[in-house]
């Protein structure tokens, strides 16, 4: 029984002691400087590009020598989507097959994704090359609630900065570009850095224009283009 | 067998019959004569023929996306409305033209009228919309086209912004007070001209002033 009672009081001065330093040790480590931590990584803003085919179901849009507007900006976005995924851009498409939207659904759709760039495709037999067109609306600053069919008008700055880009990318791969403003239902609505891109025939001399909706070649180059301003356009986004 | 006093009188029917319609004849060849004789046909106020004005008319390239000044010389009615409509006729007639810059078939006949209203003040509250409107202050000019023009108007961003701005310029620059214009078709709104201008909304003529070589 004594026995039993020293070793329980041993036992107490061993769990007193053990406190003691325990507590001692905490403030030692409180006490000294502290050890750097290596800062996270800045996590890289979502790069996103909204690609439009103009027209589509009912709507055929207009008429390209022997195929309807419709299929052939869908093919064009189809091209496209690959290009930007192939550089890493995340890529959202407002039709994937001929179906009909009205310009409010395609507005929307560019609205809810929070793009960086949103491209409405078009294409025409009138003129040449690629003419490019952002929203003649005034600049506005933004607003909590903008009005609808004026949403861009916060934009239209960055629009035209967009175009810019886009353009430098066309005449690089030597292209015919013609700059424009339009009032567009669509782009007029979009909250995000929106211009139409409308593709009209090559008419270099020697080729026939009616060849050029046909001509993969054409496309390519005209999609290629595009692709490589919008990685420019990413990077130029990317920067302070 | 008839009694002989029902073929008298048949007779007689007969003959006061055929006078009376003789005398009917010659009274209405008279009273001809008589409304002939009191009518002077001879003209007595000379056609009125509108002098020829300048016009300017400013005209869309579809080669590079411009619009470009040209002044014509067209007899031109007092009216404004009037006026606006043969100018912008005459503007039409030129994009009909086998040698056009902007081919649009349709010409003159595509502007069915124009109507000038006092402009509304941008952002302007209901309070003020009901003050009454300068007699000299800014117009709005609604320009009603023809279906068979939108119908029949290449479609294409380009082509139908050049139409649109075209004809905002043209008027502003023959009529300086209209400030602000709005199209209908066949009197009734449209989403686009031709698939992609927008009709809806209210175009200033500021957007559509033409400088030589720089593009709208």
């Amino acid at each position: 029984m004594r026995w039993t009672s020293e070793a329980l009081r041993n036992r107490l001065n061993r769990g007193v002691l053990a406190t003691l330093l325990a507590t001692a040790a905490t403030l030692a480590t409180a006490q000294a400087p502290p050890v750097p931590q290596p800062p996270p990584a800045p996590s890289q803003p979502r790069f996103l590009v909204v690609l439009d085919a103009a027209h589509g179901g009912d709507d055929p849009g207009g008429h390209l020598f022997d195929q309807p507007e419709k299929a052939f900006t869908l093919a064009l976005s189809v091209r496209l989507r690959s290009l930007l995924g192939a550089r890493g851009i995340q890529v959202l498409t407002t039709r994937e097959s001929d179906v009909t939207l009205d310009p409010n659904r395609r507005a929307g759709i560019a609205n809810h994704a929070n793009a960086q760039a949103c491209l409405s495709l078009h294409a025409t037999e009138t003129g040449s090359g690629v003419h490019l067109f952002a929203s003649s609306l005034p600049p506005a600053l933004p607003t909590r609630f903008p009005a609808w069919k004026t949403a861009q008008s916060a934009y239209v700055t960055r629009s035209l900065a967009l175009a810019g880009v886009v353009n430098s990318g066309l005449l690089h791969a030597g292209l015919t570009v013609t700059l424009g403003r339009t009032g567009l239902p669509a782009v007029d609505s979009m909250t995000c850095p929106a211009i139409a891109v409308e593709i009209a025939p090559d008419r270099s001399p020697g080729y026939d224009p009616a060849d050029s909706f046909n001509d993969p070649a054409y496309q390519a180059r005209i999609a290629e283009a595009l692709a490589a301003a919008l990685l420019e356009w990413k990077t130029e986004a990317r920067q302070p | 067998m008839i009694p002989r006093y029902q073929t008298i009188l048949f007779g007689v029917l007969l003959a006061a019959s055929v006078v009376m319609g003789v005398v009917l004849w010659q009274l209405r060849e008279r009273a001809h004569q008589r409304l002939l004789r009191g009518q002077d046909s001879a003209p007595t106020q000379a056609p009125q023929v509108a002098p020829a004005e300048q016009a300017t008319l400013v005209v869309a390239s579809d080669a590079d996306n411009s619009l470009l000044t040209q002044v014509q010389t067209l007899p031109l009615p007092q009216d404004p409305g009037s006026r606006a409509r043969v100018i912008l006729g005459k503007l039409l007639d030129l994009y009909a033209a086998p040698d056009s810059t902007h081919p649009v078939p349709g010409g003159a006949a595509s502007v069915a009228q124009v109507f000038l209203l006092p402009a509304p003040e941008l952002g302007t509250t209901l309070a003020d919309s009901a003050r009454p409107p300068q007699p000299n202050g800014p117009q709005l000019a609604v320009v009603n086209l023809t279906g068979a023009f939108a119908a029949s108007h290449p479609s294409g961003i380009e082509a139908e912004t050049l139409t649109v701005l075209s004809i905002c310029a043209t008027l502003h620059a023959n009529l300086p007070r209209v400030t602000q214009v709005r199209f209908l078709v066949d009197g009734q709104s449209r989403p686009t001209l031709a698939g992609h201008a927008d009709l809806t909304r209210t175009y200033l003529t500021t957007d559509a002033i033409p400088t030589e070589g720089v593009h709208p």
